[in-house]
């Protein structure tokens, strides 16, 4: 038996050597990014196990009026501020349009007073920012199924990408622009909405004018804010660097849902 | 001597060459689960502060209260003029170096936890995230097997929940214990009743309300069950739980480490590492080893 010979001198050196190679190591370990991939393994754990447990008609907690978050904070981007956005904040996104593309079979495209007059919901929900802080808010926005099954998706459909007004880095190439993506279960979920009202007034700049994504099982970074198009795509790998998301390309978990 | 007094693992006893008899106190089950158990729990902890760091403040109810957080850690000031500043119920404390702000001198760092707190030591909520729950996946896997062990083999009957006997000698045990005193000779094979319920409210009681709270922040499993909300008092309530009961896990583990080195250092070590234990012979025991 090799164990029970340890005695002291052993057991203080293998206490000693492998708490401070742990320390000195640390870094260096969290930098590698063969370990990066490796830890990376528990999401795809984690996504499962999350779709397993999430049924479809399963709904996020919904809450009173009276509940309502006096100040909803902005993250991200609060102001795309680009010439063009700057234009459709002017005319009230009167020449703006939503396109619906990709692999569906009717590709159209709604202007703002025909998404507003598409059959909508209104719910009072919290949103968990990645970061740990909630606020409740109350949104009105055009069902996305709805708008789905009028375009007919094709059967290669796997996803559905929201594209934005919305740039958070430097890049001037587009390689910086916002975008999300989510899977069908989540985009025909009774409650995922293009939002265009909150808390009873149009949606203003700071939240993401003039529609955002309401997906309210997710965290945060996943209700893409200034939403200028749609697309529907069999795989995420071509769109920037396919992870399905601004923040998912960063090293976020495309699935958000914890 | 092959009597059962070894209650911890099945029973046997040897004696060394120095005359000392050891038992074989824990089982490669509960000493697996115990270093795996440890390592997943150092590792939440770190990366659960670099997740804490990207919104540095606690409180109650469904929502922030981003006016009055009950607890918040901030920087005021710029460049070598830089304080850390926490506030806790209201009351503020310089925590300049370690709370609030933090790094080298003269070019100090707006953070909540310093970076040797943290898994990555940098600011990186993606990979902590990341971190976070890989452990908890080996966290919750690793602790539902040994629950099941510990029922399957009555370790939890047997040498865990204390007895009405064990009950009554509590105000003597905490007597004991102030005074350093450990059991000695064959009463050193069994868990005191402090140490029972110690493990007791640490395994069945904060361990799984890390579990519990932690997946109460996700609006996902909110969605799954919404009676955690209810449960919790709200997503934020559940943070601040998270939080706190991951801080009672520390203060448990310093106790622990405290005990463990009054106790025998050496021989405690051994038990857990190896599973054997000496048992030294107490003034009462005539004819036993020296």
């Amino acid at each position: 038996m090799i164990w029970p010979t340890l005695n002291r001198r052993r057991l203080a050196a293998l206490l000693a050597t492998s708490t401070a190679t742990g320390f000195a190591a640390c870094d260096r370990i969290t930098d590698d990014d063969k370990v990066s991939r490796a830890v990376g393994v528990g999401e795809v754990l984690t996504r499962t196990a999350q779709r397993a447990i999430l049924t479809p008609g399963q709904m996020a907690p919904e809450y009173a009026e009276s509940q309502i978050s006096k100040w909803f904070k902005p993250n991200g981007t609060t102001d795309p501020s680009s010439e063009l956005y700057d234009q459709h904040v002017k005319d009230g996104f009167k020449d703006w349009k939503l396109g619906i593309t990709g692999l569906v079979d009717r590709p159209f495209s709604l202007s703002i007073d025909q998404l507003r007059a598409q059959p909508s919901r209104t719910q009072i929900t919290r949103h968990d920012c990645v970061e740990g802080w909630s606020c409740i808010g109350k949104w009105k926005g055009a069902k996305l199924g709805e708008i789905l099954t009028r375009a007919g998706l094709k059967k290669e459909a796997k996803f559905i990408v929201f594209h934005c007004f919305d740039s958070l880095g430097e890049a001037t190439d587009g390689s910086d622009d916002y975008y999300e993506s989510i899977g069908l279960a989540d985009a025909f979920h009774p409650q995922t909405i293009l939002a265009y009202d909150m808390n009873d007034a149009p949606l203003g700049t700071q939240h993401g004018a003039p529609i955002r994504l309401r997906v309210e099982r997710h965290l945060g970074y996943k209700q893409a804010k200034y939403v200028t198009g749609i697309e529907a795509v069999a795989s995420l790998d071509h769109l920037h660097g396919g992870h399905g998301g601004y923040w998912e390309d960063r090293g976020y978990e495309w699935y958000g849902g914890i | 001597m092959t009597e059962a007094t070894a209650d911890l693992a099945p029973v046997s006893s040897k004696t060394t060459s120095h005359g000392e008899r050891l038992i074989y106190r824990h089982t490669v089950w509960v000493r697996s689960w115990h270093w795996i158990n440890a390592i997943a729990l150092l590792i939440l902890l770190m990366s659960g502060l670099q997740i804490f760091n990207a919104d540095p403040q606690l409180s109650w109810g469904m929502t922030t209260d981003f006016e009055h957080p009950w607890v918040q850690m901030e920087s005021t000031g710029d460049g070598a003029r830089m304080r850390g500043i926490t506030t806790v119920a209201g009351l503020k404390f310089d925590t300049t170096g370690i709370l609030g702000a933090s790094g080298p001198k003269g070019s100090l760092e707006d953070r909540g936890f310093p970076h040797w707190a943290t898994i990555p030591g940098l600011r990186d909520l993606g990979t902590g995230r990341h971190y976070h729950f890989l452990f908890a996946w080996i966290f919750v896997i690793n602790g539902a097997l040994y629950v099941a062990y510990t029922i399957w083999s009555r370790h939890l009957k047997r040498d865990l929940w204390p007895t009405l006997a064990d009950l009554k000698t509590i105000p003597a045990s905490i007597w004991e214990h102030m005074r350093l005193k450990h059991p000695e000779g064959e009463a050193a094979a069994r868990y005191n009743v402090l140490q029972k319920l110690a493990y007791l409210i640490v395994l069945y009681g904060l361990l799984p309300l890390m579990l519990l709270t932690g997946l109460t922040m996700s609006p996902g499993m909110d969605a799954a069950f919404p009676g955690l909300l209810w449960v919790f008092g709200g997503r934020q309530s559940a943070r601040t739980l998270h939080f706190l009961s991951a801080w009672s896990i520390v203060i448990f583990f310093l106790i622990h480490i405290f005990e463990v080195l009054v106790s025998g250092a050496f021989n405690e070590v051994r038990s857990i590492v190896t599973g054997w234990f000496a048992i030294k012979p107490t003034h009462n025991d005539k004819g036993a080893a020296s």
